[in-house]
C-alpha cells in the first residue's frame, strides 16, 4: 500500500551498519517483549532512519507485558495493518467492537485494517479481569488503550511533520494517511512512517484524546465485528477449540456437597472403549478418554465411594440460618443519629426483603482446553484455551495449582458462552489442567449441565436479607434511613494465592474456600463515601467518615450496616452482585413509603434526590413511559381477575458507574398468580456513548435477564440428601422463548463531557424492584421475596400482604 | 465394540463416519468427526436448543439424537445456510438486527425460526414466538432474535 509521489527507501543502497540498525529498529515485537525496551532506537531520533522490516507476528514470550509502553498495545505494520493488544475481552457484551472503534477513532484508521488480540498472556497487557462494568472505563482512562493510542498518534504526527516538513498543526489524517492540509498531494501513510519499527515510547499522561464531540466512529452504532461469523457458525468458541492429540476429560464430583473420596474402583472401567483413564488429585476425580462420548460413558460406569458430606442448612430456613451465624460486620455510612431521628419521626416504616441464591447458568456449559507438557516443576509448561474473564489471574492461579512457574503458563482467551460473572470458566480450566498434567496430553473438558449447575461448577450469586427502616416528618419528607443487610460468602475469583476460591481448587487440596471472618465490632465507614455495592439508597447524602458527602440524595441521617457469614455453597460475582439485591430492597421500600404517604412514586423520589443526572434519567423514563402521575395502587383495579399496573426504580450503579431508571408495566392474573411483564422502559446515562446500538443491546439483555431472575430463578437444594437439586433447566427454570415477550424501550442520554461509565449492569439492577412496584400498583400486593412465582404471589395475596408493612409501623401524627 | 459405518448427508455433502457406539449423539459426530462449529453443546438433555440441526428440514436436538437414528438422513447446520461472505437471508436478518450477545444459543432460534417460516411464509410475531417455545437464550436477547425472525419472515413472504 504505497502512495504515489513518495520516495521509498531502497535497501540495496544501505551500508552494513545501516542494515544492522534497521534490523534492530524493525525487530519483531517479540524481541521487544523479550528485551523490555533496551535495544531499540527511539522513535524521534529514528525519524529519518531507513525502513526495512515488516511487522512480524508476536510470539509469546515469558512474563508480563509492560503496560506503560506503547509497543505493548500497538504495532503498526509496514502493510498498513494496525495490530492492538488488550486485556479486556469479549463476553458477548461488545467489548471487541468498542475497542475496534476506539482504535479507529483515535488513530483515524479504517476498522478493516485493525487486528485486535484479546487476553493472551505474555502478549497482551495485564488488565486484570473483564468485569464490573469497568472495561470501557479502563480503556478510556489513563493507563488504558486510549492513552496508548493517543501517544502513538502524537508520535506518528510528529514523525509525519518531520517527513513532510510541515508543522503538526498543518497536517490532517485520513484512513491512516497523514497529509499536508494545504497541499493534499503531500502525504505519507502510517505504514511508511513506521515501517515495522516500534515506538519505544512510554504512555504519555498529557496526551489529549479526541473530543467526543468530534467522534465519527465512536458514538455511532458500528455493527459488532464478531456477529457475522457467529451468525454463520464459523466462529471458534472455546467449546470449538481442538488441538492435535487432544483427549476429552469429564469430571466426577462428590456425591454430596462436601463429601471426600474414600476409594475409587478403576477396574470398573476395564474393557470400556476409548481407553478411559482415571485422574485423582485428593478429592478431584476425572476421567480422560479418546472422545467426549467415551468419557461420558466411563464416568457413568466409574465406581467411586464418597464419605458423608457436609451439613447443609434447610432451604426453608436459610434466612434464619444466615441471621444466626457469626458475621463480619461493616458500616458503609453511619451518621450516628438514626435511633434518635427514628424516635422523633412523625411516621416510621419498616420492611424486610429477601433474595435467594441464583446462578450464572451459562447456556453453553463451561469448557477449557489445557495442554500441560513436562508434568510439574520449572521445566514443565502449559497452554490453556479459556473464556476466562481474567487471563492473567488464571495464569497465576493455574501456576499455583500445577506447580509450574507462571512464566511457563500461557492463557489464550477464546470467546465462550456469555458468563455474567464468575461462571465455570476458571473452574473448568483447573479441571482440564489437572487432567492434562496427569495424562501428559492436551485435554478438553466441557461440563455436563449438572456439572455446571449443581454446586461444583460455578460460584453462585449470594442470597440477601435486607431490613430497612425509615422515618418521615409530618410533611412526608424522609428524615432518616436505616439499612441492615445479611449476605454470605464462600470463595471468589481465583488468584495465585487462592486457587481454593473456586470448587476444583478445593477438591484438589488447596484447603477450604475462604468464608467470612467474624468481627467483634463493625468496621467504620471509609473516609470518603463509597457505594460500590449499592448498600446505601439513592436518597441519602452519602456520608463519608471524614464528613464529606458523595451520595445522590438529600437525607442526612443514615446508617447502613452489613453482615456477611460463611456460605454453605461457593459464591462469587453474578451480574450486578449485591447491587441488584440491595437495590431491590431500597427501591421497593421507597415505593412502599410513597404508597403509604399517598404520593406518586416518581414525585416521591424526585423530592429526595439531589443529583441532576439521576433526576434526568428518572424524568427521561417517565416521559418515555408516558407515566401517569398518581399514587399506587392504581385506583379502580378489581381484587380478582387480570389487572395491570406500573412501577418505577432508579439507581446510580455502584455509586459512580452509570445512572439508570426503569419503568415496568405488568399484568397480574390474580386467579393464578402469574405475573406478566408487558413493557419495560429504561433510561440510562453512562457518559459519552461509545456505541448506541451496543448500549441498547446491553440494556435490553440486562432488563430481560433481570426479569428472569425476578420471576423464575432460585437455586434449590435438599439438605437431607446433601445435594443441590437445581441441576438443569427444568430444576432451575429461567425465562424462555414462548413466554410473553415484553416490549422494551430504551432511552439513551449522551453526556460527552462526562467520563465514560459502564452500561452492562444498570438495567438488571432495577428490574426486581420495578416489577414488585408494578405488581403492587396493579394489585395492592407487596412482593418482598424474589422470585415472584405464582405461588408466592398467591401466598402474599392470601396473607393480606397488602398493607401490613406498607402502612406505618409507628405513627405520631 | 465394533465400529459401524453410518452414511448421512451434512450440509449437502455425503459423509460416512465410523462410530463404535450407535447411541453416540449426532452432536458429537458433527463436532468431532466432521469438525462443525455451528451446533453446540448446551445441556445434553434437549432442554435448551444450542445443538439444534435440521434433519430432513425439521429442527431436532442433536444432543439427544443418536447417530443410528440420523443415518440415511439429510442434516443441515447453520453453516449449511450461508457464510460470512454470503450469509443466508435469515443470517443476514440476525446480523442486521444485531440479534445476539454471545451468540452461543443461536442454532436453536435460527433453525426453529427458519423451519417454521419456510412452512408458514406469512408467520406473525406471535406465531414465530410460539414456534420457538422452550428454546433458551441466557443472555436474554429474545427481543432482537424475534425481531430478526420477523424481519426474515417479512422479507421472504
Amino acid at each position: 500500500m504505497r502512495l504515489k509521489g513518495f520516495n521509498f527507501f531502497n535497501p540495496s543502497s544501505m551500508t552494513s551498519d545501516a542494515v544492522e540498525a534497521a534490523k534492530k529498529a524493525g525487530a519483531s515485537r517479540r524481541d521487544f517483549l523479550r528485551s523490555a525496551g533496551i535495544l531499540m532506537v527511539g522513535f524521534s531520533v529514528a525519524a529519518k532512519a531507513p525502513r526495512l522490516m515488516a511487522q512480524s507476528s508476536p510470539i509469546a514470550p515469558a512474563g508480563t507485558v509492560d503496560a506503560t509502553q506503547v509497543d505493548s498495545w500497538i504495532a503498526v505494520g509496514a502493510d498498513e495493518s494496525i495490530t492492538c493488544y488488550t486485556g479486556k475481552v469479549e463476553l458477548g457484551q461488545g467489548m471487541r467492537t468498542v475497542q475496534y472503534q476506539l482504535i479507529a477513532e483515535e488513530l483515524s484508521v479504517p476498522m478493516s485494517r485493525i487486528n485486535l488480540i484479546m487476553g493472551v498472556t505474555g502478549i497482551c497487557p495485564d488488565q486484570g479481569t473483564t468485569s464490573g462494568s469497568q472495561s470501557t472505563i479502563t480503556e478510556f482512562s489513563p493507563g488504558g488503550l486510549r492513552q496508548a493510542l493517543d501517544t502513538a498518534r502524537d508520535a506518528l504526527m510528529q514523525l509525519a511533520s518531520e517527513e513532510l516538513d510541515t508543522p503538526v498543526s498543518g497536517l490532517s489524517v485520513t484512513n491512516g494517511v497523514v497529509w499536508v492540509t494545504a497541499d493534499p498531494t503531500q502525504s505519507i501513510s502510517y505504514g511508511n512512517l513506521v515501517y515495522g519499527r516500534r515506538f519505544n515510547l512510554t504512555l504519555n499522561a498529557n496526551t489529549v484524546p479526541k473530543d467526543p464531540a468530534t467522534w465519527t466512529v465512536l458514538g455511532t452504532s458500528v455493527p459488532r465485528v464478531d456477529i457475522p461469523a457467529k451468525a454463520t457458525g464459523s466462529f471458534t468458541y472455546v467449546q470449538n477449540v481442538r488441538v492435535p492429540g487432544m483427549l476429552h476429560g469429564k469430571v466426577v464430583r462428590p456425591q454430596t456437597i462436601g463429601a471426600h473420596v474414600v476409594s475409587i474402583d478403576s477396574s470398573s472401567l476395564n474393557g470400556m472403549p476409548g481407553n478411559p483413564q482415571v485422574v485423582q488429585v485428593n478429592d478431584f476425580v476425572g476421567v480422560v478418554a479418546d472422545s467426549e462420548w467415551h468419557a461420558i460413558n466411563a464416568v457413568g460406569a466409574l465406581n467411586v465411594t464418597w464419605s458423608t458430606g457436609a451439613t447443609l442448612p434447610a432451604q426453608s430456613s436459610l434466612f434464619s440460618y444466615i441471621q444466626s451465624q457469626p458475621s463480619a460486620d461493616s458500616y458503609t455510612v453511619n451518621s450516628g443519629d438514626v435511633p434518635t431521628q427514628l424516635a422523633a419521626a412523625a411516621k416510621t416504616f419498616k420492611a424486610q426483603y429477601l433474595h435467594p441464591y441464583q446462578m450464572h447458568g451459562s447456556i453453553g456449559s463451561s469448557c477449557a482446553v489445557a495442554d500441560v507438557r513436562g508434568g510439574t516443576g520449572k521445566n514443565a509448561s502449559i497452554k490453556i484455551w479459556s473464556s476466562t474473564q481474567g487471563p492473567y489471574p488464571q495464569r497465576d492461579s493455574v501456576s499455583t495449582l500445577l506447580g509450574i512457574p507462571n512464566s511457563n503458563v500461557q492463557v489464550f482467551f477464546t470467546d465462550g458462552s456469555g458468563c455474567y460473572g464468575l461462571n465455570g470458566a476458571d473452574n473448568v480450566c483447573y479441571d482440564a489442567a489437572l487432567m492434562s498434567q496427569a495424562v501428559g496430553a492436551p485435554v478438553r473438558v466441557q461440563y455436563t449441565r449438572r456439572d455446571e449447575m449443581a454446586g461444583y461448577g460455578e460460584n453462585y450469586g449470594p442470597p440477601y436479607i435486607v431490613n430497612l427502616q425509615a422515618g418521615v416528618d409530618k410533611n412526608g419528607t424522609i428524615i432518616t434511613w436505616d439499612y441492615e443487610g445479611w449476605s454470605v460468602t464462600l470463595g471468589n475469583r481465583p488468584s495465585a494465592t487462592a486457587p481454593n476460591n473456586i470448587p476444583t481448587g478445593v477438591l484438589a487440596g488447596y484447603g477450604p474456600a475462604p468464608g467470612a471472618t467474624p468481627t467483634t465490632t463493625p468496621t467504620a465507614p471509609g473516609a470518603t463515601f463509597s457505594n460500590g455495592s449499592n448498600v446505601v439508597c439513592n436518597y441519602v447524602t452519602g456520608l463519608g467518615g471524614n464528613g464529606t458527602t458523595g451520595g445522590t440524595g438529600t437525607v442526612a441521617s443514615q446508617r447502613a450496616l452489613s453482615h456477611t457469614i460463611t456460605s454453605p455453597f461457593f459464591t462469587g460475582p453474578l451480574r450486578s452482585p449485591a447491587r441488584l439485591q440491595n437495590t431491590f430492597a431500597n427501591e421497593s421500600f421507597m415505593d412502599e413509603m410513597a404508597a403509604a404517604l399517598k404520593v406518586d412514586p416518581i414525585q416521591f423520589r424526585l423530592k429526595h434526590l439531589s443529583d441532576p443526572r439521576l433526576i434526568a434519567v428518572l424524568n427521561g423514563v417517565a416521559q418515555a413511559a408516558n407515566w401517569d402521575t398518581r399514587p399506587s395502587p392504581k385506583p379502580g383495579n378489581a381484587s380478582t381477575g387480570v389487572v395491570t399496573g406500573r412501577g418505577v426504580s432508579c439507581v446510580l450503579y455502584e455509586g459512580n458507574n452509570g445512572y439508570c431508571a426503569m419503568v415496568a408495566e405488568v399484568s397480574v392474573d390474580q386467579g393464578t398468580g402469574i405475573i406478566t411483564v408487558t413493557n419495560m422502559y429504561a433510561s440510562q446515562d453512562s457518559g459519552p456513548i461509545s456505541n448506541p446500538n451496543g448500549m441498547r443491546n446491553q440494556m435490553e439483555g440486562g432488563a430481560m435477564q433481570g426479569m428472569s431472575r425476578a420471576l423464575y430463578e432460585q437455586v434449590s437444594w435438599n439438605n437431607r440428601a446433601g445435594i443441590v437439586t437445581s441441576e438443569d433447566w427444568v430444576s432451575y427454570p429461567v425465562y424462555q422463548f414462548g413466554y410473553f415477550l415484553p416490549q422494551m424501550t430504551t432511552v439513551l442520554i449522551n453526556n460527552p463531557e462526562q467520563p465514560s461509565k459502564g452500561s452492562g449492569e444498570c438495567t438488571i439492577t432495577l428490574v426486581g424492584s420495578a416489577i414488585a412496584n408494578a405488581v403492587f400498583d396493579a394489585t395492592g400486593v407487596r412482593m418482598r421475596q424474589i422470585p415472584f412465582t405464582p405461588a408466592t404471589f398467591m401466598a402474599a395475596k392470601g396473607a393480606g400482604q397488602t398493607s401490613s408493612l406498607a402502612t406505618p409501623v409507628h405513627d405520631r401524627v | 465394540m465394533a465400529a459401524a459405518t453410518y452414511s448421512l448427508t451434512v450440509n449437502g455433502t455425503a459423509q460416512t463416519v465410523e462410530i463404535d457406539d450407535p447411541s453416540t449423539p449426532l452432536l458429537y459426530v458433527l463436532q468431532e468427526n466432521l469438525q462443525l462449529k455451528g451446533p453446540k453443546f448446551g445441556c445434553g438433555l434437549g432442554q435448551c436448543g444450542c445443538c439444534t440441526v435440521l434433519l430432513d428440514g425439521e429442527p431436532i436436538r442433536s444432543c439427544i439424537t443418536a447417530i443410528s437414528d440420523s443415518a440415511g438422513h439429510s442434516i443441515t447446520t447453520i453453516e449449511g445456510l450461508g457464510t460470512v461472505d454470503n450469509p443466508h437471508p435469515i443470517q443476514q436478518a440476525f446480523i442486521t438486527e444485531q440479534a445476539m450477545h454471545c451468540g452461543y444459543c443461536l442454532s436453536g432460534p435460527m433453525l426453529y425460526g427458519y423451519s417454521f417460516i419456510q412452512q408458514n411464509p406469512n408467520a406473525t410475531q406471535a406465531e414465530i414466538l410460539n414456534a420457538l417455545s422452550g428454546l433458551l437464550c441466557r443472555c436474554h436477547s429474545h427481543i432482537r432474535m424475534i425481531n430478526a425472525l420477523v424481519r426474515y419472515a417479512q422479507e421472504t413472504a
